[in-house]
């Protein structure tokens, strides 16, 4: 019985002894955490996508506590939760928020196998970014969608995947979440995130070429050639034509799709309207340059 | 420490220089070496002659750009350069050959004896206005590496013969064929950077070459009386040798620290032995640097040679001088197989930098799979800088850019012995490159936000 | 013409390849396993076979229906060294079933848990031996006595050298050690009535398969260097201290010590990466050895050493930086 009695005693002050260390570290090594921050991490999506901007979830609710304390949560906007949970983290927090509006990640290429031709075949690591340092890539344009699937890998949702037959990633409107993770992964800054637009309804340049009209022509079907004709038949000043390239603000857009109609080279898309975009008006034949070069 | 032996395929060792034929249109990229990109000077319509200057210094870190031809300027305009992207070039149509008359077109041989009138200052003057740069393949402007920062004090000038990328021959027959003219562009770069001692350092695989230069320097500098002492260092062959820290390193003894160190800061000024030529043509014959050596080589190629060529001559015209592309797979580069440029096009010009044209055939044109890393340790075994190419790699594909940077991923000097030694055929350097660049864009932006 | 192909630099290749090395390593231990033909007969081809014959099946049927890998790894020799080496490591007349079961440990445990080629922490082979030695003790310490050409199962068992050591120094009795083989016979691995693992047996064979693999730097001399070296000077101090203690030729030339140095130990996978870290680990695999050896429980060392310094690799790299170029040693 001797034995026993030992080990009971042994074991006995050991952990006596734990207890006391353990009970003084936790008192004197406390570190005083605002328990509203847990409390905001609660309602965050725990995506840790990043899109904020922050590291992770913890590190935008640490902002947003900091942010309130300050007085102000500009600037802090959870892509992925939206409207909805900054709503609810500004009602926690005692703050107003400014509604945002849902928006969603276009891709602005549509430099398809078809409509773009190979001029030279790739052999290297196959990641966007590795194309991109070595060169325009497999064809003659040097802005185009690489197709090797860097925002694939970087959405956190599954919402981006490339089609196989047109090489290009195409967007799942349902599961994007505007984190903006694709945007930052693309090298050559294809991605975009647009208003989601009323039904999904957009209209949008699908074409980031800045090259003279003649190069863009030749080196894809469908690139933007920068003539301008859109820019001339927006009666919203919504198109701008900068560097050859036309651009479409999308928060000026009235989705009156006359643009699309214009364009000559159907350089500009529109998705999710339930008719064709209607027939150009008939116009003055006047003489327009078709390319600025 | 560490470095590979490639097999040379030094194809065209014995092919005398050849000088190439006038293209008939001449593509100035404004961008041809490190810093701000040139500007243009001419416009469309103007008359150029052969060393008209058509692009001014666009900073101080900047060079400016001579026309190689006369002709007329056909546009300024964008092309397909060696980064593989369209950028600014300058299109002159080639009319004739007509030469500015400032220059100096005899072969005599111009001594430093003879000019009193050369003090360092005006050596460096004359090459900055002559638009020479490092013509190695770096391209960094010569005249900032003569004048270096007050921090540092140069101590020699060291001349970088070795040459040690596979192929490329230009810098050898450089020497065999205008030895005395490198020598005096040597000792106008020894007086530019004030300093009384040079070395040339050569790989044992040029056994001619180093004969004929200790020779020559022998004769010329290493006599009584002489300000000067060259010292012609035989180096074991070995790449990346070539590399400025390396040849440092081999030739006297002392490594640069990590950057921002540069070789001056351990007191060596080194330069290729295509910029010493250049340095002598600039200063003595009054002629700016619009031509270069250029070996044009490949293993599958009819005719490889070595040109003597107009800078701005697209490359297909030097391909179809060797005997045309090859058939089947090919694989293009502006400069040698370690550490080149693929290129996706042949209308690509000469530029100051494009020490070779080398096309690669078949087999070896095309990667490998990669298959997965088997922790063989050859890459950091081989890795020139003493760095964890394995490491890197991975931490770049994993985006750890904190842990890369610890890592010294910033030290690395991209020259591809890990990817060329890996045996599981690994993108070794695809992804530091990549990581590095992203390091050093971080490092950037933590230093423009303590400002 | 056709497309121009890019990439980026460097655009050169040694040619040298995962499977150039693992065949390089196959081709090193030919001369040890010749001999261990020479020497245990059927045996020693029955379990061979076996052994390499279920190594490249578990790999090939783990990789195809378990993992559905579209790249199969069975061809890169990885498991044919496993297969090879888990044989030289039993005694000659160990039960088909017993080889099937270490196979499976081997490849299946030790080497696709944890991903397969180049993930694993620890050597497969010496995984598959540790797992046997404490599943079937009985089998995995009797070792037939060589020359026996026809025998499999039923061969007669004996002594090994170890064994003589181990007791000797249990019972602090120099004299059993005069029992021992000559050096010579143990270099050569001919001693009439000798007996031990299938590799294991010849050291000469060994010692050739290591020159061939330093001559196609297959392997570098610092992991076979610093594990023999630190053997011999901490086995020869032993030695000088108390006669008791076997004198380091011994120590170098008995049981697994050269092939674990020169085979087991320079797995490329569970090895460190940089030269300071492999003399590290190769010294600490020497030392630890010596030390399992006399005064642990078991007469053999080497890959229970070799096992631990495993678990030691991945804090080694951490640590063990090479030196870098330009930088100031402190």
């Amino acid at each position: 019985m001797n034995f026993i009695l030992i080990a009971v005693i042994v074991l006995g002050a050991i952990a006596l002894i734990a207890a006391i260390v353990l009970f003084a570290a936790s008192k004197k090594f406390a570190v005083y955490e605002d328990p509203r921050i847990a409390q905001v991490g609660e309602l965050l999506p725990g995506a840790n996508c990043g899109g904020c901007g922050f590291p992770g979830c913890s590190g935008m609710a640490d902002a947003l506590v900091k942010g309130a304390d300050a007085g102000s949560l500009d600037g802090l906007m959870c892509p992925v939760g939206g409207a909805e949970t900054m709503g609810k983290v500004a009602d926690l927090l005692g703050m107003a928020i400014a509604n945002s509006e849902p928006m969603v990640a276009v891709v602005r290429c549509n430099g398809t196998c078809e409509h773009r031709a190979k001029i030279a075949e790739y052999s290297g690591l196959r990641t966007c970014a590795a194309m991109h340092a070595c060169g325009a890539g497999e064809t003659a344009c040097g802005f185009g969608c690489l197709g090797c699937g860097d925002c694939v890998a970087a959405c956190q949702f599954g919402a981006i995947s490339l089609n196989p037959e047109t090489g290009i990633p195409e967007v799942d409107e349902e599961k994007c979440t505007s984190c903006g993770a694709c945007v930052k992964a693309c090298p050559r800054n294809i991605i975009e995130l647009r208003k989601k637009g009323p039904k999904g309804r957009r209209v949008f340049v699908s074409c980031v070429n800045k090259d003279k009209g003649p190069v863009a022509m030749k080196a894809c079907a469908v690139s933007c050639i920068g003539c301008g004709k859109c820019e001339k038949e927006c009666n919203f000043g919504a198109i701008t034509v900068e560097n050859n390239l036309a651009y479409i603000d999308h928060t000026k857009c009235r989705l009156c799709r006359k643009c699309v109609t214009v364009c000559p080279k159907h350089a500009i898309v529109d998705v999710n309207f339930p008719t064709p975009a209607p027939a150009p008006k008939p116009k003055e034949p006047k003489k327009e340059e078709e390319a600025k070069a | 420490m560490g470095g590979i032996h490639p097999a040379e395929n030094k194809l065209t060792h014995e092919v005398a220089t050849k000088v190439a034929a006038l293209p008939k249109q001449a593509i100035f990229p404004l961008g041809q070496h490190i810093g701000a990109p040139a500007k243009p000077v001419v416009q469309k319509g103007d008359k150029v002659k052969v060393g008209t200057m058509i692009a001014e210094a666009g900073g101080f870190v900047s060079a400016p750009i001579f026309s190689s031809v006369s002709g007329t300027v056909f546009k300024i305009d964008t092309a397909i350069d060696a980064t593989g992207y369209r950028k600014p070039v300058i299109i002159i149509n080639v009319e004739g050959d007509e030469w500015e008359e400032s220059i100096d077109r005899s072969d005599k041989l111009e001594l430093v004896a003879a000019h009193p009138e050369l003090t360092p200052e005006e050596i460096v003057k004359r090459v900055q206005n002559a638009g020479v740069v490092g013509m190695g393949g770096a391209c960094f402007p010569t005249f900032i590496k003569l004048t270096p920062p007050p921090t540092a004090k140069a101590e020699c000038v060291i001349i970088n013969a070795v040459e040690c990328e596979p192929y490329i021959t230009a810098d050898y027959r450089l020497m065999m064929e205008h030895a005395d003219e490198i020598l005096v562009g040597l000792e106008l770069l020894m007086i530019g950077a004030k300093v009384t001692k040079g070395y040339i350092g050569i790989e044992t695989n040029k056994p001619a070459a180093i004969e004929l230069l200790t020779k020559k320097c022998d004769e010329k500098f290493n006599i009584a009386g002489s300000k000067f002492n060259v010292e012609v260092v035989p180096l074991k062959q070995r790449y990346p040798q070539g590399g400025e820290k390396q040849l440092v390193d081999a030739v006297i003894n002392r490594q640069v620290p990590a950057p921002p160190a540069i070789p001056v800061n351990v007191g060596a000024i080194v330069q290729n032995v295509g910029t010493a030529f250049a340095v002598y043509e600039a200063v003595m014959k009054n002629k700016p640097l619009f031509e270069r050596y250029t070996t044009v080589t490949g293993k599958k190629l009819q005719n490889p040679g070595n040109f003597l060529v107009r800078m701005g001559t697209p490359m297909k015209d030097l391909i179809d001088a060797c005997g045309g592309m090859p058939e089947g797979d090919n694989k293009l580069l502006a400069g040698g197989p370690m550490m080149g440029k693929a290129l996706t096009s042949v209308e690509v010009p000469i530029c100051k930098g494009t020490n070779s044209v080398t096309i690669i055939s078949d087999d070896e044109a095309r990667r490998k799979d990669a298959q997965p890393c088997i922790r063989c340790a050859k890459c950091v075994g081989v890795c020139p800088m003493g760095l964890e190419p394995y490491l890197l790699a991975k931490l770049s594909e994993v985006k750890n850019w904190e842990r890369a940077e610890s890592e010294d991923i910033t030290s690395c000097i991209e020259c591809g012995s890990c990817q060329y030694t890996c045996p599981a055929y690994r993108p070794l350097l695809d992804n530091i490159r990549l990581g590095k660049s992203t390091v050093m864009g971080i490092i950037r932006a933590r230093a423009a936000a303590k400002k | 013409m056709s497309k121009l192909i890019v990439s980026l630099s460097p655009h050169a290749h040694s040619r040298d390849s995962i499977e150039r090395n693992m065949y390089g390593v196959i081709i090193a231990l030919m001369p040890a396993l010749l001999a261990s033909f020479y020497f245990f007969g059927l045996g020693a081809v029955i379990v061979t076979a076996t052994s390499v014959a279920a190594c490249c099946f578990f790999e090939w049927a783990i990789c195809k229906y378990i993992l559905k890998r579209q790249q199969n790894t069975l061809l890169d020799g990885s498991a044919i060294i496993t297969g090879l080496l888990l044989a030289f490591n039993v005694p000659s007349n160990l039960p088909i079933w017993i080889i099937l079961i270490g196979a499976l440990f081997a490849i299946g445990v030790a080497k696709f848990t944890f991903g397969g080629l180049g993930n694993n922490i620890f050597n497969p082979a010496l995984v598959g031996r540790a797992a046997l030695l404490v599943a079937f003790p009985a089998q995995m310490t009797t070792w037939p006595k060589i020359g026996q050409w026809d025998t499999y199962l039923d061969a007669e068992t004996g002594a090994t050298p170890l064994s003589i050591i181990n007791s000797a120094i249990r019972m602090g009795d120099a004299s059993l050690l005069e029992q021992l083989p000559s050096s010579f016979d143990l270099f050569l691995g001919s001693s009439s009535g000798g007996a031990g693992a299938m590799g294991e047996i010849c050291a000469l064979a060994l010692l050739l398969g290591l020159a061939f693999m330093l001559y196609n730097r297959i392997i570098t001399w610092h992991i076979p260097v610093s594990i023999l070296g630190t053997a011999f000077v901490f086995s020869g101090l032993l030695h000088l201290a108390n006669p008791v203690y076997p004198d380091p030729f011994t120590v170098l030339l008995t049981g697994g010590m050269m092939l674990g140095a020169i085979f087991m130990a320079t797995d490329y996978v569970t090895s460190p990466m940089t030269p300071k870290g492999q003399l590290i680990y190769g010294v600490a695999i020497g030392f630890l050895t010596v030390v399992i050896r006399n005064w642990g429980a078991y007469p053999e060392g080497m890959s229970f050493a070799i096992l631990i310094m495993n678990a030691f690799t991945p804090l080694i790299n951490n640590y063990v930086k090479p030196k870098r170029f330009g930088e100031v040693s402190k």
